[in-house]
């Protein structure tokens, strides 16, 4: 038996059993600290400097972007070497917690918005705060409102939404209604000639809107698209930051609810949506399958390639046709700098370097939508029918943020939740209560 | 002088490297994981030392009670299925000598050489036009039918092992006692293969509760949590919800079921061996 306690004892000991996680320390005092110290450089006077970028710019034109850009830095810097960690989205949100927190921390890495990341990593006192590289450079100048609130939190990574910058981004993606013209001539302007544009496709024996929920994320984005209908921005963002008083069981939740199951009653949507995948489901509208897509501006290029001219992009009409744009959206995973980088001023001038107005043209002539404002326009009807609408979104101030950014598990909440509602196993009041009894769970603990 | 084959401490250097390799694989993370199962742990921020609550909550949650429900169903589609198809056709093969069964053979092995992504992605291809998977009442014995699909031809490769060692004298003596094809089954092959079938219900048990990838590539445990296992719900709380603590926790009881179900799998075989 000693043997055996003996043994157990040596095991606890390799495994390095003490308290898991760093020390998170006075972050308010840190972050002040940091941002004494942060100053805009002469880049090429720096010296030698070896920047560690983790990103997940993998695919097509998002490649493309990032590698025609940091050749540019290191070509204007000939004394900056930047090493780029490529990554997939789902590895670099499933191991950027380790990276930053070991050791060998890199310089810069995109750490997606909302709780779930960026809020653990600000918690953990792990990324810096960027406001004064933001006003030296003059980074609120390139983005709306709403964009710069999404990547800011307060220092102990409790408020989301204020506080302390911590990200700014380089793209920006709108969820909208993708429609073919050979189908629509005139895009309704109003929700209710939408709604007769449904009902008129379902006559004609046609996919009225091509919807796959296996992969269960697509469903927020048809909530939410109807949502915006009933609930003001300002509601949906109040219930994402967790500001006091928001909730997700409200009257404007629930008709939104009842309207998407009037839908799936009416059979406005891919039959077994619940059952098919995102991917068929866009490749079916891709194909002709019918008038409507409801999704986001990443599918450009691939709709653009199987539709070509006949691809048509407007935002979900609003109630009263003229009234301010709103939509589902927000901007593309936010550029950070560790606590850890030895170089947070050459770190400052590269993401600066990747969201001026140079990078922008970048963003549009390799086919991206950036989301600061630019002259460029892209080439293809679909692709300014998206640039017009993000400009409108902006000067409206409508764009409305993900609900799965408000707590660390609303995602897999919501995303199952959405799955229910529309096969009609939850009313819209269980659905809208479930969901705030889920999120009360999360804001009485923060 | 020490007679040989009388034990002697130097045998405890030979078992060193492999104990080594074991311990710093298994036993290191496996003790570090129950440390850690005591802790509400972000994975960022310092932890708070919480005692035992994650297994009250791994109790208490109904949708992790679910999971592991999910998990007994899997059971049946993942382990008795697949040993029922392996048994009776081994014991038809058993019974006359068949052209081509090294090509049966290879072919019904096939999808336990796939690997397990390639085999969601395409079943998930081919339940497409059905819905299944987006049935809240289908999804999960659809998920477990690809793991009967998967798992059958190892069955049957490993009966036919067994079969093949039984004497043919044993089944000559039943047809001459006038057995048929049932009474036979039950008499001679069954017994003959209790060894077999003990280790393809140890493998396939384990493969059933500490499935993963077939819930994650086909349903993402959707629709709404129909299809949630344990597996995938340590996947989901360590890495998407930030609950590091509550997640190993899963993790150990996870483990703890599939030892023990193994364990007695194993000593009910060896007691009937015995008997």
């Amino acid at each position: 038996m000693r043997r055996v306690a003996a043994l157990a004892l040596l095991l606890a000991l390799l495994a390095g059993c003490g308290t898991p996680g760093g020390d998170a320390g006075d972050n308010t005092k840190k972050a002040e600290q940091a941002e004494q110290s942060s100053h805009k450089i002469d880049v090429a006077k720096a010296g030698d400097v070896t920047l560690t970028v983790w990103d997940q710019e993998v695919r097509g034109g998002q490649r493309r972007q990032i590698a025609e850009l940091n050749a540019a830095f290191m070509k204007r810097y000939p004394n900056v070497t930047i090493k780029r960690v490529a990554k997939s989205f789902t590895d670099l949100n499933t191991t950027l917690k380790l990276a930053v927190s070991g050791d060998k921390a890199p310089d810069v890495v995109q750490a997606n918005q909302g709780r779930p990341p960026m809020g653990q990593l600000v918690k953990g006192g792990l990324l810096r705060p960027l406001d004064a590289y933001a006003s030296a450079y003059g980074w609120p100048d390139r983005y709306s409102s709403v964009l710069l609130d999404l990547n800011r939190f307060s220092p102990d990574g409790k408020t989301f939404g204020e506080g302390k910058l911590y990200g700014v981004s380089q793209m920006g993606e709108i969820v909208g209604v993708f429609y073919n013209r050979a189908m629509v001539s005139q895009p309704p302007q109003s929700f209710a000639d939408f709604e007769k544009d449904l009902a008129a496709a379902k006559g004609r024996g046609q996919t009225p809107i091509s919807f796959g929920n296996l992969d269960k994320w697509p469903g927020i984005h048809e909530f939410q698209s109807v949502q915006n209908l009933y609930a003001e921005p300002d509601a949906v963002r109040n219930f994402v930051f967790a500001r006091d008083g928001a909730s997700f069981d409200t009257p404007e939740n629930q008709q939104a609810a009842a309207k998407l199951q009037e839908w799936v009653k009416k059979g406005y949507f891919t039959k077994n949506f619940n059952g098919t995948g995102y991917d068929p489901a866009w490749a079916q509208f891709g194909k002709g399958a019918g008038p409507f897509l409801i999704g986001g501006t990443w599918l450009l290029r691939d709709l653009e390639d199987a539709l070509g001219d006949k691809l048509g992009f407007m935002l979900m009409p609003p109630d009263q046709s003229g009234a301010p744009a709103r939509a589902l959206g927000g901007e593309s995973l936010p550029f950070a700098i560790t606590s850890k980088s030895k170089n947070p001023d050459v770190a400052a001038a590269y993401i600066d370097f990747l969201t001026d107005a140079n990078a922008a043209k970048v963003l549009v002539d390799t086919g991206n939508l950036p989301a600061m404002p630019t002259n460029e326009s892209p080439t293809g009807e679909a692709g300014q029918d998206v640039f017009k609408a993000w400009e409108s979104l902006n000067e409206s101030d409508g764009l409305v943020p993900y609900l799965d950014y408000s707590t660390p598990s609303f995602y897999d909440q919501i995303t199952a939740a959405v799955q229910q509602m529309l096969a009609g196993r939850e009313s819209p009041e269980q659905f809208t209560g479930d969901l705030q009894s889920d999120y009360e769970k999360f804001t009485g603990s923060n | 002088l020490r007679p040989p084959g009388e034990p002697r401490r130097v045998a405890y250097l030979y078992l060193l490297p492999g104990f080594a390799l074991f311990a710093a694989f298994v036993l290191v993370p496996l003790v570090h994981a129950g440390w850690l199962s005591l802790f509400a742990w972000d994975g960022v921020t310092p932890g708070e030392w919480v005692g035992l609550h994650n297994y009250g909550t791994v109790v208490s949650d109904s949708e992790l009670r679910h999971a592991f429900g999910h998990s007994a169903v899997l059971l049946v589609f993942y382990a008795a299925l697949p040993i029922v198809i392996g048994l009776v056709l081994a014991a038809a093969a058993s019974r006359a000598p068949i052209r081509g069964l090294t090509a049966f053979r290879t072919i019904l092995f096939l999808p336990q050489v796939i690997a397990l992504v390639v085999v969601a992605v395409t079943w998930r291809l081919i339940y497409q036009p059905t819905g299944w998977l987006g049935d809240f009442d289908l999804a999960l014995p659809a998920v477990g039918l690809v793991g009967t699909w998967v798992a059958y031809g190892l069955a049957f490769v490993l009966f036919m092992a067994g079969v093949q060692k039984i004497p043919r004298s044993l089944y000559d003596a039943s047809r001459v006692d006038g057995a048929g094809p049932v009474r036979e089954f039950f008499a001679v092959t069954l017994p003959a293969l209790r060894g077999e079938i003990a280790v393809a219900l140890t493998l396939t048990t384990i493969a059933a509760l500490r499935n993963f990838d077939l819930v994650y590539l086909t349903t993402s445990g959707g629709p709404g949590n129909a299809t949630s296992v344990p597996a995938f719900e340590v996947y989901q709380r360590a890495f998407r919800g930030g609950d590091v603590g509550l997640a190993a926790a899963i993790g150990i009881c996870l483990a703890a079921v599939i030892f023990l179900l193994t364990l007695s799998i194993n000593r009910v075989a060896d007691r009937a061996a015995r008997t």
